[in-house]
């Protein structure tokens, strides 16, 4: 088969997953459902692979292909289809969605059993993998923009998946608002391509700016920056970041795979899918590098005081993949897709493993009231440690090559991002600390009353509220389910999790500096007109930087294993002693506060002047009620002849008649 | 003898109808009093047939008393109706079309 055609059946599994589903719940139940959802996504992960080899099997500058499969919108100058492109870079990002898809599915299948919105949260999640499966393989920008407005909605339906808890749906909202902005940012930049380049097809796009445009033309600088916006809004960076915290609302497995793993790794795929014009207009590349740094150094901070643990991850993930951008966007783009690779494993693990401890707490997910679960969760506390350990970036993990493969990179280019480079080292040390403060606090110390439950084999059965206010719920419909599940009771959260660790250890095999370069290897045609392809760091200079890298990574840890084991409670002193400080990292540098003030209670008021003084003054009292009052009062006059007596009827009668026989009497004479 | 007389005649007639229909509350009077506007209406249309010597209003007339018998059935109905219903006799209580 052709690559192309393995790339539309790579699109038709999810389809009609969702579409089986959502039609068929009934009579599907619910373990079926689900086991149907997970088996179109492995479905899908099968095609995807197939699609590889297929491209494999081709000379290296013949590895790209598209298809088209009808036109899908044709007037006034534009010319679209609905068309796949299968390349490396689209097959590489399909198989990291639909592979880390699979196994989200496969957890979920246990996690949500309970849960009575069970068919609705599979018709959903299979809805989400097709969005973005379309959104990698889309062939043109227009193509791309539905895939990417597809993973929006899923979004918001996710985030708002328990829709009786007006957290969630606040959240919900949050989130569809800031990433309207980048679609709007998208949509104009997809404007200015397609003015300039006459295309909107990526090829079309890429060898039309090089005619149209010069380097750094202030137009292809916007667009670029327009790109930046939507990428930014969809990958949670700084400053159109704070909807991704909040998004931890829903079901932490939809955390996991859209949260973390997949979808806000959408603006890191647009960037190196569009690396030829950020080559060109290398101002908007470095612009875009120096807000990741930002990103990538403020959310680790954050990540230092909070409390809560799916947001800690959350802070977490939104730092990583500042990581990602900054590769994507100052030439690494082996780098950056790398790491989106290994994060998507052990940040979903991350996530898979909270989801366990959040089963145990019965719902609680402050990590001040948790401890002591390293010997009542055997299975969740290795696998949890191995994925802190691959965020930390601890030797030999997979996120000790992918990170380092990007700083590795930027400090090879050196000036302004040897800068870069130094600022995410900084983070990386920040990162391991708060990886294993998780660890530390979590999994060791005194056991809780929980988890001491759980060592006598019960599972902790807590009030059904709302964790973030304390809410009394019930447990029908749009609310959580009534049972709580941990991994060490469920073989498919067993299974998925015991996938990912294998990842998560193994997966940085990929791109050993010196031993191995299969990814490199695999995305080089696509990168292949790059002019950073051949600037990369020598072996030696990277295995350089891979000792630093480890070097920090086990520093950062052995400074949380003295603040939290060795010392339990300096944490608390460090904190007393910068109070400022610490207030500043946990209310997350007060962005929700100035945002909150500079964007949402201004509109909020004008929305109230609108309200309360255009609508209701003016629309409604003067324009409205004007015109009502004076149909009222004619109609108070027409009404008032209307006496019912016909003697007055009669009366009337008589004078208007005498009245018009005067009138032509005098006319007469 | 000039056609005046007859108008004259007719005016009065056709006022005194008038204002019995006006000023009477009894429904079989105020309809009497109608038969005498439309009577008093016929008495002139037949003297300025006689004033210009041609039969259009003698025939109009006819017209007029044909409308008349129509008007009375309608009108007597209602009444016979009005006085089964033991409704009051008096037009004034008939004022349920008000605006």
């Amino acid at each position: 088969m052709t690559p192309t055609a393995w790339g539309w059946l790579v699109l038709a599994f999810p389809l009609a997953g969702t579409i089986v589903i959502s039609l068929g719940w009934r009579a599907l139940g619910n373990r079926i459902g689900g086991w149907l959802g997970s088996a179109m996504i492995l479905g899908s992960f099968v095609c995807a692979i197939g699609a590889a080899l297929s491209l494999q099997d081709r000379a290296p500058d013949a590895r790209h292909a598209t298809s088209t499969l009808f036109d899908y919108a044709h007037s006034a100058g534009i010319n679209v289809g609905l068309s796949v492109l299968v390349d490396p870079l689209s097959v590489f990002m399909a198989l990291v969605v639909s592979g880390v898809s699979f196994l989200i599915h496969v957890y979920s299948v246990a996690y949500i059993d309970s849960d009575r919105g069970y068919a609705r949260y599979f018709a959903y999640l299979n809805y989400f993998v097709f969005s973005m499966l379309l959104l990698v393989m889309a062939g043109n920008l227009i193509i791309l923009i539905v895939g990417w407005a597809g993973v929006g909605a899923a979004s918001y339906l996710l985030i708002s998946f328990w829709y009786r808890r007006t957290t969630a749906t606040y959240a919900g909202i949050k989130a569809f608002v800031i990433n309207v902005i980048g679609d709007v940012a998208l949509v104009v930049a997809a404007f200015l391509l397609w003015k300039h380049t006459n295309s909107l097809s990526f090829d079309g796009i890429f060898k039309g700016a090089h005619h149209a445009f010069h380097t750094n033309q202030g137009t292809l600088v916007a667009a670029c920056l327009l790109l930046t916006v939507g990428a930014f809004a969809k990958s949670a960076q700084f400053p159109l970041h704070t909807w991704l915290p909040d998004a931890m609302e829903g079901p932490t497995p939809v955390s996991a795979l859209i949260h973390a793993a997949t979808m806000v790794t959408a603006g890191v795929y647009l960037i190196a899918r569009f690396h030829p014009l950020y080559e060109l207009a290398p101002t908007s590349a470095d612009i875009t590098a120096g807000f990741a740094c930002f990103t990538l150094f403020y959310a680790a901070t954050c990540a230092l005081a909070i409390t809560d643990l799916k947001r800690i991850i959350a802070y977490s993930t939104i730092s990583q993949i500042g990581y990602m951008m900054l590769g994507v966007s100052t030439g690494g783009y082996d780098g950056g897709l790398f790491h989106l690779m290994t994060h998507a494993f052990f940040k979903a693990l991350l996530f898979m493993g909270a989801g366990s401890v959040i089963g145990a707490m019965a719902g609680i997910q402050d990590i001040d009231r948790m401890g002591g679960f390293r010997r009542s969760m055997k299975f969740t506390f290795v696998t949890f440690t191995i994925g802190a350990l691959a965020l930390a970036s601890f030797p030999p993990m997979s996120g000790w090559f992918s990170k380092d493969e990007i700083l590795g990179f930027d400090v090879h280019r050196g000036g302004y991002y040897l800068a870069l480079a130094i600022v995410a080292f900084a983070a990386a040390l920040i990162t391991a600390f708060y990886s294993f403060r998780m660890v530390f606090r979590v999994f060791f110390g005194d056991p809780v009353p929980e988890a001491q439950s759980l060592e006598r084999g019960e599972l902790a059965h807590g009030e059904h509220v709302n964790p973030m206010t304390g809410e009394p719920e019930d447990t029908d419909v749009g609310f959580p389910g009534a049972e709580h599940h941990i991994a060490e009771r469920e073989w498919p959260m067993k299974v998925a999790m015991g996938g990912l660790a294998a990842c998560a250890i193994a997966g940085g095999i990929v791109g050993i500096p010196g031993v191995t370069h299969w990814l490199r290897n695999f995305l080089d045609p696509v990168f292949v007109d790059s002019k950073f392809i051949h600037t990369q760091p020598t072996d030696t200079a990277s295995w350089i930087g891979l000792v630093v890298g480890g070097g920090i990574a086990l520093a950062g840890i052995a400074i949380a294993y003295v603040t939290y084991l060795r010392r339990p409670g300096s944490a608390g002193q460090v904190a007393a002693r910068v109070p400022a400080l610490h207030r500043l990292f946990s209310a997350r540098w007060y962005f929700d506060e100035i945002f909150d003030a500079v964007f949402v209670r201004p509109t909020q008021t004008f929305g109230r002047f609108g309200r309360y003084v255009v609508e209701s003054a003016f629309v409604q009292g003067t324009l409205v009620g004007g015109a009502t009052g004076v149909v009222r009062a004619g109609s108070a006059l027409a009404r008032s002849v209307q006496s019912g007596y016909i003697r007055a009827y009669a009366l009337l009668m008589l004078v208007g008649l005498g009245g018009l026989a005067l009138y032509f009497l005098l006319q007469a004479t | 003898m000039t056609v005046t007389w007859y108008v004259v005649l007719s005016s009065f007639l056709f006022a005194i109808g008038g204002a019995g229909v006006l000023t009477r509350r009894n429904p079989l009077v105020v309809l009497l009093c109608l038969e005498l506007m439309l009577n008093a209406g016929n008495l002139a249309l037949l003297a300025f047939s006689r004033m210009w010597g041609n039969g259009d209003g003698q025939i109009f007339a006819l017209v007029v008393m044909v409308v008349a018998a129509c008007e009375v059935v309608v009108g007597l109905g209602i009444i016979v109706g009005i006085f089964r219903r033991r409704i009051p006799e008096d037009v004034d209580a008939l004022s349920e079309l008000r605006g």
